[in-house]
């Protein structure tokens, strides 16, 4: 395999000159950005097959074998449909809006480890321009409201824009004390820290548990998924900040959640469950048996389970008023991450810190 | 493309979206083109291998900052004919600030230490521009630094302090009284006797009624 490459690196490079570096990248982009594509469309398919079974029904089942080819369809539908645009829109923001909703889910997932050295670009504040990016998505959200010339769609974008700006603190602090424990923003160092002969044990999760839960609870509400998706509210504002968009807009609004969805849910995964690594590492027996693995199958298992607490919290939640987000986002969660960088860094510097 | 070509491309950027921001008939897209100055400028930070200092620009003033402005700015009902009122007036002031603002810049670009045609170190591939920063906040600066973090708390707890007001008439629930309601306060269990219990004479009778209907 490493050969077929090296020899393909080769022509390239005779082929090209300077411009196969280029091409080389854009490849490589297209290897992650495809199979992200695909995993957003069955997770679309996944997220109504789970919804289905957790109320006794069996979800969409029409479209091929087990409805599998239900997201095809849904995607075939949405893109011949007409793009409608309000008028008193703002034209040029209106169209742009989506876009820029989906490229920073996007540019986000350059710097995700996915195996051992299995990365796009392996900088040194991989762990700074995630958080960079994730706070640029909002940009989409609000342009999209205020662009719609809607109330409804105002509404549901303030909602959102004030929801995202409050939790990201929270998840800022739950970063800190990952990076505290790991000392380093590399996320391939980060996994490398959590490497230890007590597999699952070695992980991050157990000494950083509440950043654990606090990381993942306000990366559901960084993502405006159920239960603290406000900015849509059906009931309330018809569909928040995306009502007045149709076809593909619509269609890339909804891309941008899903692939947001999956960067939170393999952020947790690198971050607190140890990325690539074998959960039964070093254990007898069944530590022997399963190091074979690739670890790009427990990183896909690890987001994969992520994924599936998304889905779950949706179909058992209901959903927040927005004081008690507020309430929860500023009067707990803030203090309580706060409380937890002093205790980790206090921690670490006892004997006691075995991670 | 070397990185002069990528500096004059940024800093372009950076100075047409600085102009747009002044000249934007609408208030919202300045704000947005002032998004645009920040990013094209935390590119050229890029450029001199500046990346915490550059992410830290799109996280802190793009990322949050921006946000809030845009949000703002949303919000208000903004007459922009109202804005260009007296434009003549107060032109004479902004010239003068911007000869300042000038002046200072050539003084400071112009200082030996910057003139002398230094050229940016270029770093080894394991250089890490964060680490270095915060050996340096953290030991030769720790000080300033801390004086600065204390003085943007104290104007954090004043701007809030400013806005805090209780008011009497507005309802509202106090959600750790909410949580902590036990189920006495709430639920009242009355013992009714079911049908069984009640006597069937009772039943009878009832039966009775519908057949007779």
């Amino acid at each position: 395999m490493m050969e077929l490459l090296q020899t393909l690196q080769q022509t390239g490079l005779d082929l090209f000159g300077s411009a196969w570096l280029l091409i080389w990248t854009v490849v490589k982009i297209v290897l992650i950005v495809a199979p992200l594509m695909l995993g957003v469309a069955y997770l679309t398919l996944a997220e109504r097959k789970v919804l289905g079974f957790m109320q006794i029904r069996p979800g969409p089942n029409r479209v091929g074998y087990w409805g599998l080819m239900q997201p095809i369809a849904d995607g075939v539908k949405l893109l011949c449909k007409e793009i409608i645009i309000p008028t008193g829109a703002n034209k040029f923001l209106f169209i742009a809006a989506p876009a820029l909703a989906l490229a920073p889910a996007l540019a986000a997932w350059s710097v995700i480890p996915f195996d051992d050295g299995l990365i796009l670009a392996d900088v040194n504040a991989g762990l700074l321009f995630l958080l960079a990016m994730t706070s640029l998505g909002v940009y989409g959200i609000i342009i999209a409201g205020w662009a719609s010339n809607s109330k409804y769609a105002f509404l549901g974008a303030l909602r959102s824009a004030a929801q995202i700006v409050s939790y990201e603190l929270a998840m800022g602090f739950a970063l800190v004390c990952v990076l505290l424990a790991a000392q380093s923003m590399n996320l391939g160092e980060i996994v490398r820290g959590q490497q230890s002969d007590y597999g699952m044990f070695g992980w991050y999760w157990i000494p950083l548990f509440p950043m654990f839960v606090v990381y993942f609870i306000a990366g559901v509400a960084e993502t405006n998924r159920s239960p603290f998706d406000m900015a849509e509210g059906e009931s309330e504002i018809v569909a928040g900040f995306h009502v007045e968009y149709s076809g593909m807009g619509f269609a890339l609004f909804f891309l941008a959640e899903y692939a947001n969805m999956m960067l939170i849910a393999t952020l947790t995964a690198v971050m607190f469950l140890g990325g690539w690594l074998n959960p039964f590492h070093g254990w007898p027996l069944i530590g022997a048996l399963t190091d074979a693995i690739p670890g790009l199958f427990w990183m896909l298992g690890k987001m994969s389970l992520m994924l599936f607490f998304f889905l779950w919290f949706r179909a058992t939640f209901p959903r927040y008023r927005y004081d008690q987000l507020m309430r929860l986002g500023w009067k707990v969660f803030i203090p309580l991450t706060l409380v937890w960088v002093v205790v980790v860094a206090t921690w670490m510097q006892t004997p006691y810190w075995f991670w | 493309m070397n990185i002069e070509t990528l500096f004059y491309l940024f800093a372009a950027v950076t100075v047409f979206a600085a102009l747009c921001v002044i000249t934007a008939r609408n208030p919202l897209h300045a704000v947005l083109f002032l998004v645009l100055a920040f990013v094209s400028s935390s590119g050229i930070w890029l450029l001199l291998e500046a990346e915490f200092l550059a992410i830290a620009l799109v996280l802190v003033y793009v990322g949050a900052v921006m946000v809030l402005f845009l949000f703002v700015v949303m919000m208000l009902d903004i007459n922009i004919e109202q804005l260009r009122v007296g434009f003549l007036r107060w032109l004479p002031v902004g010239l003068l600030l911007a000869a300042v603002i000038g002046v200072q810049m050539v003084w400071v670009l112009g200082a030996p230490e910057i003139s002398a045609g230094k050229t940016p170190v270029v770093h080894a591939a394991d250089y890490s521009n964060t680490k270095e920063l915060g050996r340096l906040i953290y030991t030769e600066y720790v000080y300033p630094f801390e004086l600065a973090a204390v003085i943007l708390l104290v104007a954090m707890v004043a701007a809030i302090a400013l806005t805090l007001r209780r008011r009497r008439d507005a309802k509202r629930q106090d959600i750790s009284q909410q949580v902590k309601v036990k189920k006495q306060d709430r639920l009242r269990i009355v013992s009714v006797p079911s049908a069984s219990e009640a006597g069937v004479a009772q039943d009878v009778v009832v039966s009775g009624d519908h057949t007779a209907d």
